[in-house]
């Protein structure tokens, strides 16, 4: 086995592993009529990778959108544990909470498609990165001296996610499976506390989706950071999550290591069906 | 994909981050700035005329695809921030007795901030909805210089002195060739920028606000202060050319700053190409030589096609019109994906790809 050595780690938050890094309690979110999340509460502990699954309209993606700060939830706390205490992430804008150590991926590839897979992965570096105007506009000084030093970082990821070779395509021109490799790079750039990966396998095939898992259980064992992965695959989600959580309705049905949630009776009967018994 | 050099290896991060990687790139630039050097003593003054004129739109055209190529916000108030330049440095320099470096520098920042002004309805609205708005900002302006007695004598007109440059006249004789100078190493100065600007983290910002802005904010990137900054940054260079026609003119009238200006200026970036620093040059000069080279053909052709000189505003125009649909139609990304394209050709020959 080859093994290399990173000389940055990927993985920010200073929280101990196994204790809560990103606690998220009794969140309610309405659009109108529809109640989307009804006090719907978990704790992801750090180094682990906690998978939220259930039907479609579960209310999966809006719970990220919570956390994330793209949707606002009118009821609940969503805390991130750090080194100076934890904060509470509702009530903050996307960029702040992108700052604080929130990294995602969407579930329709999101890239910015003009850009190459190198300019998309050092955006990943925008917010550690100065935007002094004077510098840019002067290009030899700070502004050179910093691109190459966060180059150094992105390369690492390049590195861990083997994108080599379309180091300098622009990402419109990729195939499926090498665009979803950049959005998890783009993330990993950001060297997140919390990762967040909404739907990253979907419409992939069973060898793209054994690979991509392979790439997340690299993130998360070799680069230790802590994973929130929305997935419908249920092999992919039970062979590689440490904890489970459940929903249907926006409501909270079960919550556990994956071989308990496999056999809840609430979850067969909302999402798995009998056969799955 | 444009083609890339074969054979280009890079051994440091530095060497891969320059922008001229081959001999021939490099060979390129040697004789555009040996042809920037020599071409005041090799046309006369009044195409060096034109050739002012063209620097100048090409530093308005740079500033104007920093906001709508590269960031992705449309604006048909360029009209207008070309006049808050062009008022600024002119009344400084008329009322204020300002040297004319300083007045200028001053354009700059004032427009600067006029810009970011007028960019916050950019912060709720985009695409077709922010160019309304942004045709409010240009009758804005344009209201203001011609009605605010106090700013224009309420004429929204201004005569500016010949330029003076520490204390030194500039001669009538030699009127065109100073200002070649002053305008050719102001565009200079203006292109380098907004290339380094882009290969920056700032630039990149920018870029991502265009591409996807949801993603832009999921990532860090604060699209308050990014959308305000594009707004600044490409008003600066907007107001730079403001206050050059301003002087190199000497007369300032709100005319000359109407939204036909802005459009003129859409059409130079799209004709050169959206969100390319050197397809602005391409279609400033482009669309500021159409005119006279139209004027050129209609007189060689007056005996057999009376026409074409009988009509010759109206031919203009029309061209100008063609000229923009047929990009549309056949080339979108404008005159630079074409120069592209022979340089990938030339170095292919005699393969095809």
């Amino acid at each position: 086995m080859i093994t290399r050595e990173y000389r940055f780690p990927l993985n920010s938050s200073t929280v101990p592993a196994g204790e809560p890094v990103l606690t998220v309690s009794d969140v309610g979110l309405r659009f109108g009529g529809v109640q989307a999340l009804d006090g719907v509460g978990l704790t992801v502990r750090q180094g682990q990778i906690h998978a939220v699954i259930g039907p479609n309209g579960a209310g999966k993606s809006s719970l990220l959108n919570c956390v994330s700060g793209l949707y606002r939830p009118q009821r609940g706390t969503i805390r991130l544990t750090r080194a100076d205490g934890a904060v509470d992430l509702v009530g903050r804008r996307p960029h702040q909470i992108a700052r604080l150590g929130l990294a995602r991926s969407f579930q329709n590839i999101e890239l910015f498609k003009h850009l190459t897979v190198l300019e998309n992965l050092m955006l990943g570096r925008h917010h550690r990165m100065s935007h002094a105007l004077l510098p840019a506009l002067a290009w030899f000084g700070p502004a050179r001296r910093q691109e190459i030093e966060h180059r150094a970082l992105v390369e690492e990821v390049i590195d861990l996610l083997e994108l080599q070779v379309v180091r300098h395509q622009p990402v419109g021109a990729l195939s499926y499976g090498y665009a979803k490799r950049v959005e998890l790079g783009r993330a990993l750039c950001m060297q997140p506390a919390v990762l967040l990966l909404d739907e990253p396998m979907a419409g992939m095939n069973a060898e793209e989706k054994e690979s991509l898992a392979r790439y997340v259980l690299d993130v998360n064992e070799l680069a230790g950071v802590s994973v929130v992965l929305i997935e419908h695959d249920m092999d992919v989600v039970m062979d590689i999550s440490h904890t489970v959580t459940v929903l249907d309705f926006g409501r909270l049905i079960a919550d556990g290591p994956p071989e308990q949630v496999r056999t809840d009776p609430a979850v067969i009967n909302a999402y798995l069906g009998e056969a799955a018994r | 994909m444009a083609a890339t050099a074969a054979g280009v290896f890079h051994t440091s991060y530095a060497s891969e981050l320059r922008l001229r990687h081959t001999s021939a790139e490099r060979l390129r630039l040697v004789l555009v700035v040996a042809g920037l050097l020599t071409l005041p003593w090799l046309v006369n003054p009044y195409w060096l005329g034109i050739v002012n004129t063209i620097g100048i739109a090409a530093i308005g055209a740079v500033g104007l695809n920093i906001l709508v190529g590269f960031t992705g916000q449309i604006s048909l108030g360029q009209g207008g921030f070309l006049a808050v330049g062009a008022f600024t440095s002119g009344l400084l320099v008329q009322r204020a007795g300002l040297p004319v470096p300083l007045a200028m520098a001053a354009a700059v920042l004032v427009t600067a901030a006029v810009g970011a002004f007028f960019g916050l309805p950019a912060l709720r609205l985009k695409g077709l909805y922010l160019a309304i708005a942004t045709i409010a900002s240009q009758e804005i302006i344009i209201f203001v210089v011609r009605r605010w007695g106090w700013l224009t004598g309420g004429q929204g007109f201004l005569d500016v002195d010949r330029l003076t440059l520490f204390g030194w006249r500039v001669p009538r004789t030699s009127f065109e060739f100073v200002w070649y100078w002053i305008i050719a190493g102001l565009a200079v100065l203006a292109v380098v920028t907004a290339r380094n600007l882009f290969r920056t983290a700032l630039g990149r910002s920018f870029m991502a606000v265009r591409d996807h802005d949801i993603a832009a904010s999921a990532i860090g990137v604060d699209l308050t202060r990014t959308k305000l900054m594009a707004f600044a940054v490409s008003s600066g260079y907007v107001g730079l050319a403001g206050a050059l026609t301003a002087h190199y003119t000497q007369t300032v009238t709100w005319e000359r700053f109407t939204i036909d200006v802005s459009i003129q200026y859409l059409a130079m970036i799209i004709v050169g190409g959206l969100g390319s620093v050197a397809g602005a040059v391409y279609g400033a000069a482009f669309i500021m030589l159409l005119p006279p080279l139209l004027a050129e053909l209609a007189d060689a052709l007056r005996t057999r096609v009376p026409l074409l000189a009988d009509q010759l505003p109206a031919v203009q125009a029309a061209a100008f019109g063609l000229v923009i649909v047929l990009f549309l139609l056949f080339e979108p990304r404008g005159l630079d994906r074409i120069w592209r394209r022979v340089k990938d050709y030339v170095r292919f020959w005699p393969f095809r790809y």
